[in-house]
Parts: C-alpha cells; structure tokens; sequence
C-alpha cells in the first residue's frame, strides 16, 4: 500500500492503495466516482474512458503510480452542469439508450473534438471506434459529434 | 418534503434514505388517487414507473400515456421507479416486447381516473357540474367562466374524493392526444450524460464490500477442490466462501442454473478479482466434457432428418409435391450461439440483516427476484426489499435469476452489505445464450412461379428443457415452444406446407435473447424465400408481394414503403447489391432493405438499412427509431462477426477480443419509416432484429451471387 495524492475534477484526493491498482476502481470503489464504467478490464471498450491532462485514458488499463500528478477529468468534472458541447449535442441527438456506456463515449468525444475541431465521418468513425455501445447507438452518436463540432465553431 | 430521487441518489452515502422514506406519510398533502401518481400542491407530478428501464424507454412512454389522459404539463412530471411491492404493481418485469403494448390500456386509464378526479374536485369548488369544465396543461378550467385551478391547487379537495373505478373511466380519443405521437425526450437522458445515471454497480450502501466468484468453465462441471490461502493473502480480501449450485427449485417451479464455485470477498472491486486469480482450482469437468461446436453441429445434421418432435404446420402434402416438381430447391442454414453482452455486466447487491434482506438489482425481473430471494432465505416475500437499479442493457439476459441467488448466497455469509459483480470474462463464458440452431428447407415451385411446397425442418438447443421440471418436459410442445415463433406463421401461399422442430440438446445454457427463435427462424425463411424468388426469375421484393397470403397485407405495405423509400430496382455499382427481407412480430410489422458492397477478397460493408414499421401507434416516434436503429446494430453483430464457439463443454471466447461485437465504423447509416397508425401500439424492442440477417444475407447474394447459409458471414 502507498499514499497517493491526486488531481481529481479540480480538488485534490489523497488514498491509501497498492499502486498496480487500475485508476477505474480507484474512481468507483475509493472516490465514490461511479460515473466512469467497467465494461471489459482490458481497454476493448471505453467504457472507463476519463481524461488525464485532456487527453482520453481507458482508466482500466491505467495503473494508478503511472497517474502522477496528472489531472484526472472524469464524466462528473466534465462540466458542472450538463454543459459542455458534447454533452448538450448528446442531450439533442437523444443519444442514451441503456445509458452505460454514454460516460465513456462522452469523454471519447470530448478529447477527439478538443484534439480535432472540425472531424470529418471517418475521424469520427475512427476515433470513436474502441467505444463499444450495445444498445447500438452509434448513428446517433456520429450526429451528436457533428452538432457539437459546429456549435463549438 | 420533497425529494428528487436522482439528486438523493448522487449522494451517495444517502443512497439508502431514498429508498427508505415511506410512500405514505412523506407528503401528507400530496394527492394519489392510484398506485402510479402522487400530485403535490406544488404543482409536481411524480409518475411511478413499475417496468424496469434498461435502455428501451419506460421511463419516458409508460409516463406519456398516463400524462397525456391526466392532461398533465408535461414539464411538472418527474419519474421514480415504482417499488417492488407486487401486490400493488403488477408489471416489476419486462419481456417480450411487452412494456408499452401491456400499459396501453391501465396507465391511460390511471391517468384519466386522476383526471376525473381533479375534474370534480374543481367543479365542486365552483359547484358546477363538471361536464361544464374542461383540463388543460396541469389545470382545470370552468369553460363558461374561464376559472380556473392548477391541478397542485385541488390535491386537498381532490384527496376528499373518491377515484372513479378505472376500468369505467372514458379515454381520449386519439386525435385528441396531445404527448401520445409526440418525440418527447426521454426523461432518463439527462442523467446518462453526467454520470449521475445510477446502475446496479453504482451501487453505493455504507459498509459495501465486492465479490467475484470463480465458476466450472466446463457446464455441467463442479469444484473438485480448491486451496484459498493465496487468495486470502491478497490485500483486501476479506473472505472466501463456498457455493454451492442452484438447481431446480420445487417452490417456484423453476431451474436456476447456478454453477457454484467460490466466491472470494473484498473491499474493493480490483481485490476480490486479484483474490479470485490467487484461487487454486481444481475443477471436475462434468459429463459435458465430451461436447463441443463440432459434436453439436453434427448432432444438428442428424436432427435435420429425425422424426420430428412437434409439427408445426402440416398442411396438405408437401412431400409428395416435392417429389412430383419438377424445380426443387433444397438448402440448410446454421446460426450459432450468441452472447447478450451487455455493457454492465451482471451484478446484485445483498444485504441479509436480522429483520430481512435488501437487495439492489439490475433485473428485469423484479416481482420474481423477490420471490426467488424469499424462497431460498426461506423467509416471507414481505421481508425480501428489492430495488430494481436502471439497467445497463439486457436484451433477455437480466431476465435471469442466477445472478442474483449467487449474490444472495455470498451475502448470507458475511454481515455487510456486498455487490456481487460479474467480470466481462464471466459474463462471456457463463452467459445463457441465444439458442444454436439449424435449418433444412425444401420447397418446389409451380408452372407460374408460385409456391408448390415448402418444407422447414427447425432444429435447435431448445430454452425451455434448462428451466423447466423433467414433468413439463414431458408435452413435446412444451419443450418446442420458445423455438418455433415466426416460421409457424409462414406468411407466404402455398398449399402443402410443412413446419416441424427436432431438439438437438447440449450443456451449453441458454435463453432469451433479443426476438429469441425469431431471430433464427426469420433468417432461414427470409433467405430461403429469396432463393426461391431466384429460381422463379422473379425479383424477390415482388416475389414477396406475389406470394403474401390474404391476411399479410400490413406485410405487405411495410415491404412496399421500405422499398420505395430505398429506391428498390435503381441500380447499384458492380460490387453492391441490396436485399429486402420482412418479419412479423410482438405485433409489429417491419422490412428491411439492405445496401452491401462487398469487395473482391469478400468483406462485406453493409452501407445503408432503410427500414419501414407498423407498430400500430407509435406512442413516441423517436422512440421508436431509436429501437429501430438499436436493433439494425444489434442484429449485426451475428451477421459479420459474433460466435460463441466450444470445446469440452467451455466456451472458447472471454471479452470482447474474441466475441468481436458491431463498432462505429461498420454501423450502417439507418433510415426509419413509420407507417401512421391509431391502433394500440406494438412492440419495439424486438421486432428489428430478425429480419435484418437475411436483408443482409439477400444483398451479399445480390452483389455476388454467393448464398450466405452460415452465420457470422464468412464462418
């Protein structure tokens, strides 16, 4: 067990935790943060997707010493009120269905828009492509990120 | 007092108090004139939603139709899912397509009661008679005078009243509907984008520990042995406990299919993982050892000529028809196992206090799960709280009852609360999977080009001999009965028609899954039907509308408008094709056209669904696309690339490296039409799935010539 002392949503959190632990259990078990999901444990999903300096990290496949002093941006810290592009564009598009998976698609497209601003079909394909959805979402997950990218400009 | 139960929800440690506050006695100034409504002077309506929300949208239809007989504001509602309480709540399940079609009627009627309610309260107040008033928007208003009170403002006066019997109570008519046909978003979408949205793994209950259990891999295998001391040497494990399989349960009439094994408890989700990899196992592989794909696959062969079990249709005589034509067509088709693979993998929370058992569950089955935790804690069903939680998916598989006796089993043995969570590994390999089936079609063709025979062999591991007592299992039809819906309804006129069914058992589990047979049944006719349509030299989607019996014309007219609106006949490049299927079902009418190209070394793109549905009223129109578009996708993944394959009775595949599930980049563009319709609804959940395959499968024979008989393509 070591102490760590992390950066999660813009407060500190400091925990007691064996260092091989994933950073996705860390979140849901110790910081009571279950809004980022398990999906696989081996990074084929996205369902654990958080930010980590802005850039989308699969949190299952992010042992916790590799964290540092990183900042930790989960679906909770996206915005303090449903307000980011992403999310207000996946509220018009009426994209959840289940809703389990939608955490990480979020955080997925919120990374591949701050990174590319303007993603045609194919980056969006691409870039959304290790999210899996079984509800099967995917059509109207495409239209939601093009709202969002034109809102954005 | 008023509480948002979301709100609650998200703080965590408060979790319980939600839960915990008494229907009567929080509000005493609230109105509920029934089980589903409880109106506040406030102004608020809070709908009580029984059917477990798992993606398909109760949260937000079963609301609308009350809301719209109670002329309610549509913006004062808020959504609460109903308690378990069954004596009160008849419908704590969902399957079978069923949610909106079994609540057309009673939560309209529950909405009008409420409304005649407040109607008379008004009039009352203004001593009119009150056919003088009229509802609007969450008010009554004196249409001679224009008074008018907010439905807020007439709970006390109302509450004096008596609510009028329902099933008495006069309902809309549908050109008065004013939410019922409406695209109201969802209620339940806001808190599915910031993570406030609370499944069954969120789970949060002061004291909570985590469990996994380690199964037989083999089915039908035990534990021989096992050494836990490396296990409970792991950080944060608390506990190792045997358990012991569930089989057939007398009281309830019903096998559980619990594996057994060993469960390892921790304080934390990753350590009782850690914990249950430091398990040594010794496993006691079973009689199903033996079996694997290859033995079933030739067990199914065999079938294929057997005596039947149960005929379905045996109409005329299609043998000696096909011996006397003089066209003949003959062809199998193969669908294998299938994984539901939900995105939240099976879980329950369990706690077993002195005074009764709480338990959190994403189920689909909240009444039985009750009565099931009852059962084996032999205790009241009275003592049994269940919380249904939203459920992350289902698509049958929550309609199972193994996860949550296993919760219960390790639950007894420790004094906290614990969440039983299923890995995706385990969801994989011990999941009950859509039924592995076979097809042997023979069918002959007359001088004009109709239908002289057909005959469908359908042989499957069948669902019902994993549940039911060796007693049932004795009525052939009993055992034939989940496997032969769609194709004993074989649309098209012919008059020697034969539809029988040979059982090919096995080990490996299986259940529902999304449209269950039909979604094998539907691709074997569907692809056979176009081979025929071949052999007559007639383009398929005529052949279709040619061959549909009288009776079939709702048939008819979503194969017409799926047709049409994919531009049917106008010609594709060299290496596309497009293929046309239909399907009947849980009351709805659906067609599918597919546009495929398929590249010179076979791999297939399927690039465009137009699909067409009557599903009668379409209570939400975007609700209804958005079960379309789910189950188009759904419905691909054993198209292009699912199969749960076996060897010794364990399934070969463990995540989603291996169980290769539809991604972004292969979903189609999806195109809805709804056909407009005021007769009660449809289901939706369900119907899309069967007959995109053999669309699929008809446009690959298009742009190819090459018959697809094996699904996934390729395998």
């Amino acid at each position: 067990m070591d102490r760590f002392r992390l950066s999660v949503n813009g407060k500190p959190a400091t925990l007691e935790a064996d260092g091989d632990t994933p950073l996705l259990w860390v979140l849901r078990d110790e910081l009571g943060l279950t809004g980022t999901k398990y999906g696989c444990g081996m990074g084929l999903c996205g369902a654990c997707t958080v930010h980590l300096d802005g850039r989308a990290v699969r949190s299952c496949q992010t042992p916790l010493r590799t964290v540092g002093t990183k900042r930790i941006t989960t679906i909770e810290g996206l915005s303090p009120d449903r307000g980011h592009p992403v999310q207000r564009a996946w509220i018009a598009e009426q994209v959840p269905q289940c809703g389990y998976c939608q955490s990480g698609q979020i955080m997925q497209a919120a990374a591949l828009l701050a990174a590319n601003a303007h993603p045609t079909r194919e980056q969006i394909d691409s870039g959304m492509a290790g999210n899996i959805c079984r509800c099967a979402t995917y059509q109207r997950i495409r239209r939601a990120i093009e709202r969002a990218a034109q809102e954005k400009a | 007092m008023t509480l948002d139960r979301r709100e609650i929800l998200k703080a965590g440690a408060a979790f319980v108090l939600a839960f915990r506050v008494p229907l009567k006695g929080a509000e005493p100034d609230s109105h509920r004139p029934n089980a589903w409504i409880r109106i506040t002077p406030d102004n608020r309506v809070a709908v009580l939603c029984e059917v477990p929300e798992m993606g398909q949208g109760p949260r937000t239809t079963a609301v609308m139709l009350l809301a719209d007989e109670l002329d309610a504001d549509w913006a004062a509602i808020h959504v609460e899912q109903a308690p378990v309480i069954p004596e009160k709540y008849h419908h704590l399940h969902t399957g079978g397509s069923g949610a909106t079609r079994e609540e057309w009627n009673y939560m309209r009627s529950a909405g009008a009661q409420a409304r005649d309610t407040l109607v008379r309260a008004a009039a009352q107040e203004w001593s009119v008679d009150p056919t003088q008033c009229r509802t609007e928007r969450g008010s009554v208003i004196h249409k001679p005078t224009g008074q008018r009170r907010t439905y807020g403002e007439l709970v006390a006066a109302a509450s004096q009243l008596t609510p009028v019997d329902p099933d008495k109570v006069s309902l809309k008519d549908p050109a008065n509907f004013r939410i019922i046909g409406t695209s109201v978003p969802r209620t339940d979408i806001p808190s599915k984008v910031d993570g406030s949205a609370q499944f069954g793994l969120d789970v949060r209950v002061p004291g909570l520990q985590y469990a996994v259990i380690a199964r037989c891999p083999h089915f039908g295998g035990k534990l021989a042995s096992f050494d836990a001391s490396a296990a409970k040497a792991v950080a944060g494990v608390t506990a190792v406990i045997e358990v012991a399989p569930i089989g057939f349960n007398t009281e309830i009439d019903r096998n559980i299919n619990v594996a057994g094994g060993v469960a390892v408890v921790a304080r934390s989700t990753w350590a009782a993982i850690q914990g249950r990899k430091a398990l040594k196992l010794v496993w006691d592989k079973g009689p199903g050892v033996a079996e694997s794909s290859a033995t079933l696959h030739d067990l199914m062969i065999r079938q294929s000529d057997a005596e039947p079990m149960v005929v379905a249709i045996g109409q005329g005589d299609a043998k000696g028809a096909l011996s006397a034509a003089s066209k003949r067509t003959d062809a199998t088709y193969e669908l294998p196992f299938q994984a539901h693979a939900t995105m939240e993998p099976m879980n329950t929370t369990v706690h077993v206090r002195p005074d009764g058992i709480e338990v959190w569950s994403a189920t689909q089955i909240g009444s039985d799960g009750r009565s099931l935790i009852a059962s084996l804690a032999h205790i009241a069903p009275e003592r049994v709280t269940l919380h249904m939680t939203l459920c992350g998916g289902s698509f049958g598989r929550r309609y199972q009852w193994d996860y949550l006796a296993e919760a219960w089993q390790v639950a007894k043995e420790v004094s906290t609360p614990v969440q039983l969570v299923w890995t995706r590994e385990d969801d994989i390999q011990h999941d009950f999977f859509r039924q592995h089936s076979y097809h042997r079609l023979s069918a002959a063709l007359d001088d004009r080009g109709g239908i002289a025979a057909w005959q469908h062999r359908i042989v499957s591991t069948p669902i019902r001999t994993v549940f039911d007592s060796p007693e049932r299992l004795k009525d052939p039809k009993r055992v034939a009965s989940q496997e032969l819906y769609s194709a004993d309804d074989f649309p098209y006129r012919t008059a020697n028609c034969v539809v029988d069914y040979a059982p090919a058992h096995s080990v490996v589990p299986r259940a529902w899954w999304r449209s269950v047979e039909s979604s094998f049944n539907a691709f074997a006719v569907e692809c056979f039907i176009d081979e025929l349509a071949y052999q007559a030299g007639i383009d398929p989607y005529e052949f279709r509308l040619q061959q549909l019996r009288p009776g079939k014309e709702k048939l008819a007219a979503v194969l017409r408008l799926a047709a049409e609106k994919a531009g049917w006949g106008n010609p594709l490049p060299k290496s596309e094709g497009r293929g046309i299927a239909c399907y009947a079902g849980f009351g709805s009418y659906i067609a599918h056209v597919a546009e495929v190209s398929v590249t010179d070394s076979g791999a297939v793109r399927v690039k465009r669904v137009v699909s067409a549905v009557d599903c009668g009223t379409a209570v939400n129109p975007d609700g209804v696309r958005a079960m379309l578009e789910g189950a188009v996708n759904y419905a691909l993944t054993p198209v292009l690339s699912g199969e749960i394959t076996y060897a010794e009775g364990a399934v070969k595949q463990s995540n989603f490296h291996d169980y290769r599930v539809l991604r972004i980049n292969d979903a189609p563009d999806i195109e809805v039409h709804i056909v407009p319709s005021t007769l009660p609804p449809g289901g939706m959940g369900e119907p899309g799935v069967p007959p995109l395959a053999p669309a699929i499968a008809n446009a690959i024979f298009a742009a190819t010539g090459k018959r697809v008989r094996r699904l996934p393509i390729g395998s």
